[in-house]
C-alpha cells in the first residue's frame, strides 16, 4: 500500500479540462517531482490533492483511506501539508507567530480557557513557540523570529513557509516551486532541506521550475503537459523521453514566438 | 520587571480611568465616561470579530437590543434579578449568533456585511413593532441594578452618574483583559491567521468555518453585555440601541481608533462619544465637522488614530 495514492484525477473549469485522469502513487520517503510547461495544470493538481479544489473526477487515497474532497483542515489532521507557489504567508504576523501557526493542532484547545488565559492554555501555546523556535533555526530564520513577516525577503518566506509546513509534522509535504525567485545559495539550502525531511521518512511531492533541482533530488517524476499526464519515471528516463523533449521545446518555440 | 504589551495596556487604560475623573469639572463627565466604556466595551467585540478575524458585521447593534431588552424584560416577565438578566441576554446573544452565524459566515466581505446588516435591522423592528411586550419606539423602562444601594450600605455614598463610571469602567477593563488574552492565545493566533490567508490557515489545520463563528459568538456577547450596560445606567432603553446608526457607529469607532488593538478601539469609543459633545458650539455645522474628521483620519492614517500615533512616536525615537 503506498502512503498517497492519486487515481485518474481531473477536474474541470467552464468547460476547459485543467487536470485529467492523473494517477500516480508515492511512498515514505520519497521526494516525487510534478514538473511539466506553464499551465500544465501542476498548482491545480497541488490544489486538489491539498483539498482546496474539489476534484470533478477520481480519488484520493491518503493511508489506504480515501480522502477524496476532504476539506484541507482535515487533510492537515491527517498528515498532509503544504506550501503555496504565490506566497501564503500571514504577512501582519510575526515570523514566529507564523511558525507557531503550524502547530495549531497541537496548541488548540478550549476557547474558554484562552479567554481566560488559564495555565492550560499558556501551556500549549508556550509548548508551540517552543516548537516553532527550533524550526525556525532549522531553516535559518531564528534571528528574524520577532519580525513582522512581511518585511521578510522572498527567499526567507519561502523557508518561513517551509517551516510552517514541517510545524504539522506532515507524512506528507506538497511543496509548491519552493525554490522560485531564489538565489543560488537559498536553492542549495532549501535542496538539503527537502533531502533531510525526506530522510526522516516523509513523502515529498515537488513542483519545481529548476530542473538541476529536480534531477538531482527527485527519485520519481510525472510529466504533466496540457492537465494529461505523458510521462513518468526515474529522472535519467524521463529526460531522454521524445513526448517530454517534445512538449519543453514545444513551448519553448512558443515562447520565442511570442517574444 | 519589563511589562508585556498586555500588561502594559492593562495598566494604561486602569490609569486612565482612575486619574481622569480628578479633572472632571461637573458631575455630567462621570455620565459622558461611563458612556465612553459602555461604547468601548462593544467595540472591543468588534476588534475581536474584524480586527483579529477579519470578518465585518454591520448588525452588531441587534445584539446589543438583545442585552438592552432583556435587562428591561426579564426582572418584569421572569422575575429575574437584573443582574442575571444581563447573563440571560448574553446567553440569549450567543444563541442567536450562533444560529445566524452559521449560514452568514460562509459569506465574505460586502456580502456579509449585508447579511449582518439584514439581522441588525430584523432585531430593531421585532423591538419597535412588538407593542406589547417592548413598549415599541416609544421604549421601556428598565428596572434598578440594585448595585448602588449595596454599595450604600457599605458605607460608600455614590450619586448615580458616580456609579456607573466605576462599574461600566472595571467591566471595561475586564472586557479589554479578556481580549487582550485572546489575541496572544492558539485561538487568537488562528483568527489573526484566517484574517491574513484562509487558504493557508486550512492547510495547517485551522477549521475555519468553526473559528469564524466563535468570534462572531464572542462579538455577540461583547455587544450584548454593552446594551445591557447601557440599559441599566439610563434605566430606560428604546429600540434605536439594536437600530443601524448604533451598528456602523460600532464599527466607526473601531476603525478610527484602530480596528486591530484593543486600546486603539477604546480610543475611538472615547473620540467619538466626545467629538459630538466637543462640536455642539458648531451648531449646525457639527455632523459637517464630524464627517470631515473621520474622512482625514481615514486618508491619513489608515491604521486607526491609535496606531498610527503610536508609530509616529515610535519612528521619533529611532
Amino acid at each position: 500500500m503506498s502512503l498517497l495514492e492519486i487515481k485518474g484525477l481531473g477536474i474541470e473549469f467552464g468547460g476547459l479540462r485543467a487536470v485529467h485522469d492523473v494517477s500516480f502513487a508515492m511512498n515514505e520517503g520519497e521526494i516525487v517531482s510534478v514538473i511539466g510547461p506553464n499551465g500544465a495544470g501542476k498548482t491545480t493538481l497541488f490544489n486538489m490533492i491539498s483539498g482546496v479544489y474539489l476534484p470533478g473526477s477520481g480519488k484520493l487515497m491518503l493511508e489506504g483511506k480515501d480522502v477524496t474532497g476532504m476539506e484541507p483542515h482535515l487533510l492537515a489532521r491527517r498528515g498532509l501539508s503544504r506550501t503555496f507557489q504565490n506566497l501564503q504567508i500571514f504577512q501582519q504576523m510575526t515570523v514566529l507567530d507564523n511558525a507557531i501557526t503550524g502547530y495549531h493542532l497541537q496548541e488548540r484547545g478550549s476557547v474558554l480557557a484562552d479567554l481566560l488565559n488559564l495555565p492550560s492554555s499558556r501551556h500549549r501555546a508556550e509548548a508551540a513557540r517552543e516548537g516553532a523556535q527550533k524550526l525556525l533555526a532549522r531553516v535559518g530564520l531564528a534571528r528574524a523570529a520577532e519580525q513582522e513577516a512581511g518585511n521578510l525577503s522572498y527567499g526567507a518566506l519561502k523557508r518561513l513557509e517551509i517551516a510552517r509546513a514541517l510545524a504539522l509534522s506532515p507524512r506528507v509535504l506538497l511543496l509548491d516551486e519552493p525554490a522560485a525567485g531564489c538565489n543560488a545559495v537559498e536553492t542549495e539550502e532549501i535542496d538539503a532541506l527537502i533531502a533531510e525531511v525526506a530522510a526522516e521518512g516523509v513523502a515529498i511531492l515537488l513542483v519545481e521550475h529548476d530542473m538541476k533541482m529536480v534531477m538531482r533530488i527527485s527519485k520519481h517524476i510525472v510529466v504533466l503537459d496540457h492537465g494529461e499526464k505523458i510521462a513518468e519515471g526515474d529522472p535519467a528516463t524521463v529526460s531522454q523521453n521524445p513526448a517530454v523533449i517534445a512538449a519543453y521545446l514545444g513551448t519553448q518555440e512558443a515562447e520565442h514566438a511570442d517574444s | 520587571m519589563k511589562l508585556s504589551n498586555k500588561q502594559t495596556a492593562l495598566v494604561v487604560l486602569a490609569a486612565l480611568i482612575a486619574i481622569t475623573p480628578l479633572f472632571f469639572p461637573s458631575s455630567y463627565y462621570f455620565r459622558v465616561g461611563s458612556l465612553i466604556f459602555v461604547n468601548s466595551i462593544a467595540v472591543i467585540g468588534i476588534v475581536i470579530l474584524a480586527g483579529y478575524a477579519g470578518q465585518i458585521s454591520l448588525g452588531h447593534a441587534g445584539f446589543a437590543g438583545i442585552g438592552a431588552y432583556a435587562c428591561a424584560l426579564a426582572p418584569v416577565h421572569l422575575g429575574l434579578h437584573p443582574a442575571f438578566a444581563v447573563v440571560l441576554g448574553a446567553i440569549i446573544s450567543a444563541v442567536m449568533a450562533y444560529v445566524v452565524g452559521r449560514p452568514i459566515l460562509r459569506l465574505k466581505g460586502y456580502y456579509l456585511g449585508v447579511a449582518t446588516l439584514g439581522f441588525g435591522i430584523l432585531v430593531s423592528m421585532v423591538l419597535a413593532n412588538e407593542r406589547e411586550i417592548t413598549g415599541g419606539p416609544d421604549g421601556i423602562q428598565v428596572p434598578d441594578l440594585g448595585l448602588r444601594a449595596i454599595v450604600k450600605t457599605m458605607g460608600l455614598d455614590l450619586n448615580n452618574s458616580e456609579f456607573w463610571y466605576i462599574f461600566s469602567g472595571l467591566a471595561l477593563i475586564l472586557g479589554a483583559w479578556v481580549a487582550l488574552n485572546l489575541y496572544d492565545s492558539p485561538t487568537g493566533r488562528a483568527l489573526r491567521a484566517l484574517h491574513g490567508s484562509e487558504i493557508a490557515a486550512r492547510t495547517v489545520g485551522i477549521d475555519v468555518a468553526r473559528l469564524k463563528l466563535q468570534a462572531f459568538i464572542i462579538s455577540a456577547v461583547y455587544a450584548s453585555i454593552s446594551g445591557s450596560l447601557l440599559a441599566l445606567q439610563n434605566k430606560f432603553i428604546t429600540p434605536d440601541v439594536a437600530g443601524f446608526m448604533h451598528s456602523i457607529e460600532m464599527v466607526t469607532m473601531a476603525v478610527l481608533g484602530g480596528v486591530g488593538s484593543v486600546l486603539g478601539a477604546i480610543f475611538g469609543a472615547a473620540i467619538l462619544t466626545m467629538l459630538p459633545q466637543l462640536l455642539t458650539v458648531f451648531a449646525e455645522y457639527e455632523m459637517l465637522l464630524m464627517g470631515l474628521v473621520m474622512m482625514l483620519v481615514m486618508i491619513f492614517m489608515r491604521d486607526g488614530l491609535l496606531p498610527s500615533i503610536l508609530r509616529r512616536i515610535r519612528g521619533k525615537d529611532e
